[in-house]
């Protein structure tokens, strides 16, 4: 097609336009006739029994509708909120699944949980009920500290988990590695600790919903990125109403990050309490509310060992690690720390042992679920900190010893000991290139130059891999996942040419709507601006499972490729008989059917045309209509692959770090829209940055409280923190897919914390700095600085 | 937010009386603390008297040795004036490097230098500066106004007209950013006028604070090499999750060599 607009093109967002003129619609936009508000009032401590609540004085104030507690929905006898991944323990049992009720009944689990709903004429007299609400609390002690969180003694958070352990599991076969540690020439051993994050989405979380007493009919808008999976989950497990009497709208949605996967106890209640109310209901969080409430990521204490031989193979990994759940179960927090975290640990590298024990934790804090990359940065950030600090104890280059390691071009397909099958991949190119781009070989002269300015400058890689394009529907079965990971597309051509392509997936800032219509144009010949892409809705798309794990494009795009294979062939029967020639003999291309060897042709709209007034139509085996569904089950994940390089300088006097450059270079197999991918590199890479210098989330140890509860004490990374990024790629085709796409959403996120912090490390190691947490604030590097300083005297 | 009674009167005079009648007024000036604290119900005033109508508190002149910068003075005037560029240049920069574009040009001088965070950065320049408090019925000297933690010598119905700045023969402002706010975790205004060199500390304390220690030092001789060695005490120092004691205390040292250096540049 033509270059200018089609797969490979940079074509600029067209939903841009109504996002960047202020006529976005969001969930908090919706003009609803009548409406009331709803204010959840939120548990100020981390552990308590609720002894009494008194809605008697708030119930009587000024505009209020309606006033629900936990005790309303045990009455109504609605359900509990699920976790949708089984996962199994080392012994085969499944995990413990402690209650989830929507609405607290008589114990509040952490700062934040819900524990009355206030439905108002406007939202202030909501508020202004919730301050008369009177909740006498019984505060317990609370288990707020991960490492600790399994000990003997430690204030158990559901009766159900003993000792709030969720599950002991394992892959991999201990005994083989602990054989190979014995034989081994060199063993590096690592602490670390994956820093707590919030989310963070621009939009906050927000639902309302409407009840059509006529029809019996539910609608609920919501900042969903998976309006079908949502309806599904509410209701077959929580509040009972019939899937066909339930619209869910995910509208514009302002970022989502993984935070907005999950199935939120407010978003249940508005749409429970529209029908009681009798009105509709809007709810939007306030950033103190999605600092409290939305799921949190990563927050993993891990020990990791590598044994390596005496030239630096690697013999066998060992990690054992404790991933933090928070005080319930989120929908898919479960298969976060298991199946999307220890099935990476054999990264880039052919690793043949490897032992994971993960062990999943309750604490009295906010419940912690997928975030951008879920699984897959922590794992990254366990093998690339340790692989790094093998080389500097073996005194071997980082590259080299990475080199080394790396599975061979002509390896593929390859088994890692993880369970997974990478299908494609070539790393050696990718580390050199990236090398070449970061003029790695000049690095000793700007250390030095950085030196007489004060400054001590460090360099750190980090090469990547990510299973993603979730997922073969089979093997996520046989792992616990509790739906399958398909995607959906229907192509409906209007009678005027034009064409509404409905999509599963679900954009809330990835550009669907222009990568997808990309596809099509490509494809089918169709121009740009006769394209609508239409996500979203549960009544107007086709079943579908939302967008999350860099999945739109590998598994959506392959359904909608799929669709329009279907259009073609329909077509190639209409343009046929329209040519008067043999289907056989038809060809299709750009956007015109051709009779081979001949110079008939008839386009795709003429196509259309005839098949919605089909007065001249191959009746007898051809329906009417040009409309067609497609479903795309992925035969595996997709892979992709990169190695980013950070360099840094880190001011010693005051700790502050500045990265000076920052390279990265990926495979993501085939690219549609290389502007949309470097969006989502630029922001994945900032995302990452943020969790190795900045983020973190910070509870009070003892009371539970959320210290960094707002953007005074939560740090972002903000524009001004960043260099000009150089980005580059190297691609190997996804072999198993129509588009031979692999994903770019979450890599930066996934890469980025370990450059940096194998930056900080080289930089810190002529001082005598050893080891460095997450995120290396400025405060944090001082003070590894002043302890390094210490020991060195002393 | 609570409901209030919002009330824009035109002249101080008016101000005065409103705030006077109403033993729960709050006046507002730029807003860049009290709308925040509001819409968090923080705070609940039964009026606000915003004084954005109030024309004769905003602007700025030179008067003798003096720069004179009315109260109601945005931030983002004080950044750009020619004249305060010309006298005191590190008032400018200090007065440019106060939150974001938006807040600077709403915030005033007489608001943060009233609502006395211990993280604003005007008491820093203030104090150092030497300059004086211009109120609607009274003169304060600097030493004399900030008192503690968000605590000034201003009474009951006291506004702040402006505020007189001498000029400096050297001066600089460097400051330490809190990572997630931005706001002085530390921030050190050293300034050489005709009173004398000081040393004011913002950021790092329960409220501004000089350096004694360092002021005799630099009067002898106006040099980073000649303040090397003083170290602040920790002791009293403020301490979060984004900066200890000791780190505080260690950034005074920093970030007042610095500014010296900046000041003799």
């Amino acid at each position: 097609m033509t270059a200018a607009t089609g797969i490979g093109a940079r074509v600029l967002r067209t939903e841009d336009k109504r996002f960047l003129t202020g006529t976005g619609r969001y969930v908090d936009d919706l003009p609803l006739a009548r409406a009331t508000y709803a204010y959840f009032l939120r548990s100020p401590h981390a552990h308590a029994k609720i002894t009494s609540i008194d809605i008697s004085a708030a119930a009587k104030m000024p505009g209020v509708v309606n006033i629900f507690t936990g005790k309303d929905l045990v009455d109504a006898k609605v359900g509990g909120l699920i976790c949708g991944w089984v996962v199994k323990d080392k012994h085969g049992q499944p995990h413990k699944a402690p209650a989830h009720p929507v609405m607290a009944v008589d114990t509040v689990r952490y700062v934040g949980d819900t524990v009355a709903m206030i439905v108002a004429n406007s939202y202030d007299e909501a508020k202004d009920a919730a301050e008369a609400i009177k909740v006498d609390y019984d505060v317990k002690s609370a288990t707020i500290d991960l490492a600790t969180a399994l000990d003997k003694g430690a204030t158990e958070v559901h009766p159900e988990a003993p000792g709030n352990l969720i599950y002991d599991w394992e892959i991999g076969v201990k005994a083989d590695v602990d054989a190979a540690f014995a034989k081994a020439a060199h063993v590096t051993k690592l602490d670390l600790v994956n820093n707590r994050l919030i989310p963070n989405a621009m939009e906050p979380r927000a639902a309302a919903a409407e009840y059509d007493k006529g029809t019996g009919n539910y609608t609920l808008w919501s900042t969903s990125q998976n309006p079908h999976v949502l309806r599904l989950i509410l209701s077959a497990f929580v509040l009972g109403i019939p899937e066909h009497k339930l619209r869910v709208v995910a509208p514009d949605v302002g970022g989502g990050f993984g935070s907005k996967i999950f199935c939120y106890a407010d978003e249940t209640m508005v749409c429970w309490a529209a029908s009681r109310v009798g009105r509709p209901i809007k709810w939007t969080a306030e950033r103190s509310e999605s600092f409290q409430t939305d799921c949190h990521g990563r927050d993993h204490v891990t020990h990791a060992e590598l044994a390596l031989d005496k030239d630096g193979k690697f013999l066998a990994l060992k990690v054992e690690t404790i991933a933090n759940m928070g005080a319930y179960l989120s929908t898919f927090s479960t298969a976060v720390p298991t199946y999307l975290y220890a099935t990476l640990l054999a990264g880039q590298y052919t690793t043949p042992l490897i032992y994971a024990n993960v062990k999943a934790a309750l604490t009295h804090t906010a419940p912690v679920d997928a975030y951008r990359g879920a699984g897959r940065p922590e794992a990254t950030f366990v093998i690339e900190s340790i692989v790094s600090k093998a080389a500097a104890e073996m005194k071997i280059d980082a590259a080299e010893l990475r080199r080394m390691n790396f599975i061979p071009s002509t390896a593929f397909p390859y088994q890692t000991p993880v369970a997974l099958q990478y299908d494609s991949g070539n790393y050696p190119p990718i580390i050199d290139e990236a090398m070449k781009i970061a003029d790695y070989k000049g690095f000793e002269a700007r250390r030095v130059e950085a030196k007489s300015r004060g400054k001590l400058r460090g360099i750190g890689f980090s090469s990547y891999i990510e299973a993603c394009g979730l997922a073969p529907s089979q093997v996520v079965g046989s792992l616990g996942a509790g739906v399958g990971q398909w995607e959906s597309a229907q192509i409906k051509f209007n009678p005027t040419g034009n064409v509404q392509v409905m999509t599963g997936a679900h954009s809330h800032g990835q550009g669907h709507e222009t990568t997808f219509a990309q596809l099509i144009h490509d494809k089918l010949g169709v121009p740009m601006d006769q394209i609508e892409i239409v996500h979203g809705d549960t009544a107007t798309t086709p079943f579908g499972m939302g967008t999350y794990g860099s999945r739109s494009l590998a598994v959506g795009g392959s359904a909608i490729v799929k669709a329009t294979e279907k259009i073609i062939a329909k077509g190639k029967k209409v343009a046929a008989h329209l040519m008067e020639a043999s289907v056989a003999d038809v060809e299709f291309e750009n956007g015109t059917f051709k009779v081979a060897g001949t110079d008939k042709s008839v386009p795709l709209a003429q196509v259309v045309f005839a098949a919605y007034v089909p007065h001249n139509y191959p009746h007898a085996d051809t329906e009417p209509g040009m409309d067609e569904n497609a479903f795309y089950d992925p035969a595996n994940f997709v892979y992709p692959a990169g190695t980013q390089i950070c360099e840094l300088e880190i001011d010693p006097e005051t700790g502050t770090t500045e990265i000076v450059a920052f390279t990265a270079i990926d495979d993501f197999g085939n690219i549609i829209n290389p502007m949309i991918v470097e969006g989502q590199v630029h922001g994945g890479i900032v995302q990452g940055v943020g969790q190795a210098l900045m983020e973190g989330a910070v509870y009070d140890k003892g009371t539970g409280q959320l210290i960094s509860g707002s953007y005074m004490d939560y740090t972002m990374p903000r524009a001004d923190n960043f260099p000009s990024f150089k980005l580059g790629y190297k691609t190997t085709p996804c072999p198993h897919n129509p588009l031979g796409v692999k994903g770019c959403g979450e890599a930066g996120a996934i890469a980025s914390p370990a450059a940096v912090m194998n930056a900080i490390h080289n930089a810190l190691a002529p001082i005598g700095v050893k080891h460095v947490e997450m995120p290396a604030t400025p405060l944090n590097v001082w003070q590894s600085i002043q302890g390094a300083q210490r020991q060195a005297a002393e | 937010m609570y409901d209030f009674a919002y009330h824009r009167p035109k002249s101080v005079a008016d101000a005065i009386g409103l705030l006077k009648s109403k033993p729960e007024a709050r006046a507002m000036s730029g807003g860049m603390t009290l709308i925040p604290t509001l819409k968090q119900r923080l705070a609940r005033p039964s009026d606000v008297v915003d004084l954005g109508g109030v024309k004769e508190l905003a602007g700025i002149k030179v008067e003798g040795n003096n720069v004179v910068v009315g109260g109601m003075t945005r931030h983002a005037d004080v950044a750009t004036s020619a004249d305060v560029k010309a006298a005191i240049p590190a008032l400018a920069y200090l007065a440019g490097h106060i939150g974001d574009p938006q807040v600077r040009n709403r915030g005033t001088i007489g608001g943060s230098v009233a609502n006395n965070d211990p993280a604003a950065d005007y008491p820093g320049a203030v104090v150092a500066l030497n300059a004086t408090v211009s109120t609607n019925t009274r003169k304060i000297a600097a030493d004399d106004f900030f008192k503690g933690l968000f605590e000034t010598a201003l009474g009951e119905g006291e506004l702040i007209t402006g505020i007189s700045f001498p000029k400096a023969e050297k001066a600089a402002y460097v400051k330490f950013p809190n990572p997630a706010s931005r706001y002085a975790m530390v921030g050190v205004f050293v300034a050489k006028t005709a009173a004398g060199v000081r040393v004011a500390v913002t950021g790092a304390g329960a409220t501004v604070f000089r350096v004694k220690a360092m002021e005799e030092a630099l009067a002898k001789n106006f040099s980073s090499a000649a303040i090397k060695d003083i170290k602040i005490p920790a002791d009293g120092l403020n301490s979060d999750i984004h900066g200890s004691a000791e780190y505080r205390a260690h950034l005074v040292g920093v970030m007042a060599r610095r500014a010296v250096d900046a000041a003799n540049k």
